[in-house]
């Protein structure tokens, strides 16, 4: 589904994120990526989501070489991509709703379909009551619920979380490495960054850690 | 169909509800673009109907002899007949000293003066309707019967005609620029809005591009703005014009009464009032488009 054939991604400036970085990940496998914070592991996302390029090596996602994409194919990959971003990147001039339905607008989804799906992504993040409320009356934990209630509206195949239980304390985490399990079991494909230790220690996934750009 | 129809319309309320969520600089906005747009229309509307009153005039060419006061009934007879052989003379009129003093009574109201006079200052007249030809034509003839014995004076009615038509040619050359330059103000006021509502809007735009949105996508509202806000402009531009004519009628009517005329000014046809809009439209979507092309590619996700 993804694989990264020796990647290398050095920023402007000279800073090498990821050095000579290869591995695959198969249909419906949730694997973490951690590594301290500088590691690269952002960058290996945003490579997934060509919001970065890499500077030499392959980046595939489902057979398309991401990194050689014209800017006009970009939109439609990402469309089957769910992005959860570890400053939510949420928009406050609207409400929780229609957040989550931006996607669907998007793609170009028929009124009353979207109203549905909205609503299922909502009731599955556990926000179905918040849905007129602004998000900046959110709590964190609510706030990163409702970027993930955004990133699988469209139910996309493949989930990139960067940092999702960053800024959240134990018992949220747990809850939203809940939801992310439950993804898993019908057979999204999910990459997690973390550097949360408490996450990772009950979970026998997976790991990919990253030491300064370099694959372990 | 319904889907696209469903989207474009969903765009359409959202660009709407956009532009009144500032009442003020929404209306300052659009009160700007149709003050722009109404100095050259209405200075086009009035060529238009001042070049009305050219084509009433020199349509219907008419040449004046008056005659000298000494002429007597027999020159007139072969005045007349040497007029109705002439080629170029479609038909002739003729109005005796008598008739002009009556016909001056009538219609200017200085009866108790003119009774007063010793004698009849006026002389006979020929009114002599040429056949159809250029404006050199009429002016040879004009020269030629000028010449025919007895006759003291010939006058082409619609010389004025002429002189005002060149004028009119210089005003439209003037409308011309003015709308050109007012135009260019329109688009730089409706590439600005678009410019500042990038700004405001760049964390969705941001976002819209990470979760897949097309260029097509982002574009549309902003288009679709600046094409909203100049067919808000031409109507009001057309209100405008529309009544300042009506204000202007009202005193020409009191004016137009003293020189005996009906003059009314007319307002846009509905030819030019679609006009009007359409291009205020044009150039609303193009001052979007052009800000949209300038300032969207700027903003990429990191």
């Amino acid at each position: 589904m993804i694989s990264f054939n020796q990647v290398h991604k050095r920023y402007p400036g000279g800073y090498e994120a990821l050095k000579n970085v290869s591995f695959g990940i198969a249909e419906g496998e949730m694997v973490f990526v951690t590594g301290h914070s500088g590691a690269g592991k952002s960058t290996l996302l945003k490579l997934i989501a060509a919001i970065e390029r890499p500077n030499s090596g392959s980046v595939l996602v489902n057979g398309q070489n991401v990194g050689a994409l014209k800017g006009g194919a970009l939109p439609y990959l990402r469309r089957n991509l769910g992005i959860i971003f570890q400053d939510h990147k949420l928009l406050f001039d609207r409400n929780v709703f229609d957040n989550v339905l931006l996607p669907l607008q998007i793609c170009g989804f028929d009124h009353r379909e979207s109203g549905k799906r909205v609503r299922a992504a909502l009731d599955k993040v556990g926000l179905l009551r918040r849905e007129k409320a602004n998000p900046i009356a959110l709590s964190g934990g609510e706030q990163q619920r409702l970027c993930i209630a955004r990133a699988i509206v469209n139910r996309p195949a493949i989930l990139l979380a960067d940092e999702p239980t960053g800024n959240l304390d134990a018992a949220y985490a747990q809850e939203i490495m809940a939801i992310f399990n439950s993804f898993h079991q019908v057979g999204v494909t999910l990459l997690i960054s973390t550097h949360d230790e408490s996450v990772l220690q009950n979970s026998a996934v997976r790991r990919l850690t990253l030491k300064e750009g370099v694959l372990q | 169909m319904t889907r696209a129809f469903a989207l474009h319309s969903g765009v359409l309320r959202a660009v709407l509800r956009r532009m009144f969520a500032s009442k003020l600089a929404g209306f300052l906005n659009i009160l700007v673009i149709g003050i722009a747009l109404s100095l050259p229309a209405g200075l086009y509307t009035l060529l238009q109907n001042a070049q009305g009153l050219v084509v009433q005039f020199s349509d219907t060419p008419q040449i004046s002899l008056f005659l000298n006061m000494e002429a007597k009934t027999e020159d007139v007879d072969q005045l007349r007949k040497q007029l109705a052989q002439h080629p170029a003379v479609a038909g002739i009129e003729f109005i005796a000293r008598a008739q002009a003093l009556e016909q001056l009574k009538q219609s200017t109201g200085l009866s108790d003066l003119i009774g007063g006079l010793e004698q009849n200052p006026l002389p006979d007249a020929f009114i002599v309707h040429p056949k159809p030809g250029g404006a050199q034509a009429l002016d040879m003839l004009r020269g030629e019967l000028a010449k025919l014995p007895k006759v003291k004076e010939a006058q082409l009615d619609s010389a004025w005609a002429y002189k005002l038509e060149a004028l009119l040619k210089f005003g439209r050359l003037a409308v011309l620029i003015l709308a050109s330059l007012l135009s260019l103000a329109l688009i730089a006021v409706t590439f600005n809005t678009i410019r500042l509502q990038i700004l405001t809007q760049r964390e969705e735009i941001e976002v819209a591009k990470l979760i897949g949105a097309t260029d097509g996508f982002i574009r549309r509202p902003f288009l679709y703005f600046g094409a909203m806000q100049g067919l808000l402009g031409g109507i009001m531009a057309w209100l405008i014009v529309t009544a300042s004519l009506l204000l202007l009628n009202g005193q020409l009517g009191a004016l137009a009464q003293l020189y005996a005329s009906q003059f009314v000014l007319h307002p846009l046809s509905p030819g030019d009032s679609l006009s009007l809009l359409l291009f205020s439209v044009y150039l609303g979507w193009l001052g979007a488009w052009l800000s949209v092309a300038r300032h969207l590619s700027q903003i990429e996700p990191h």
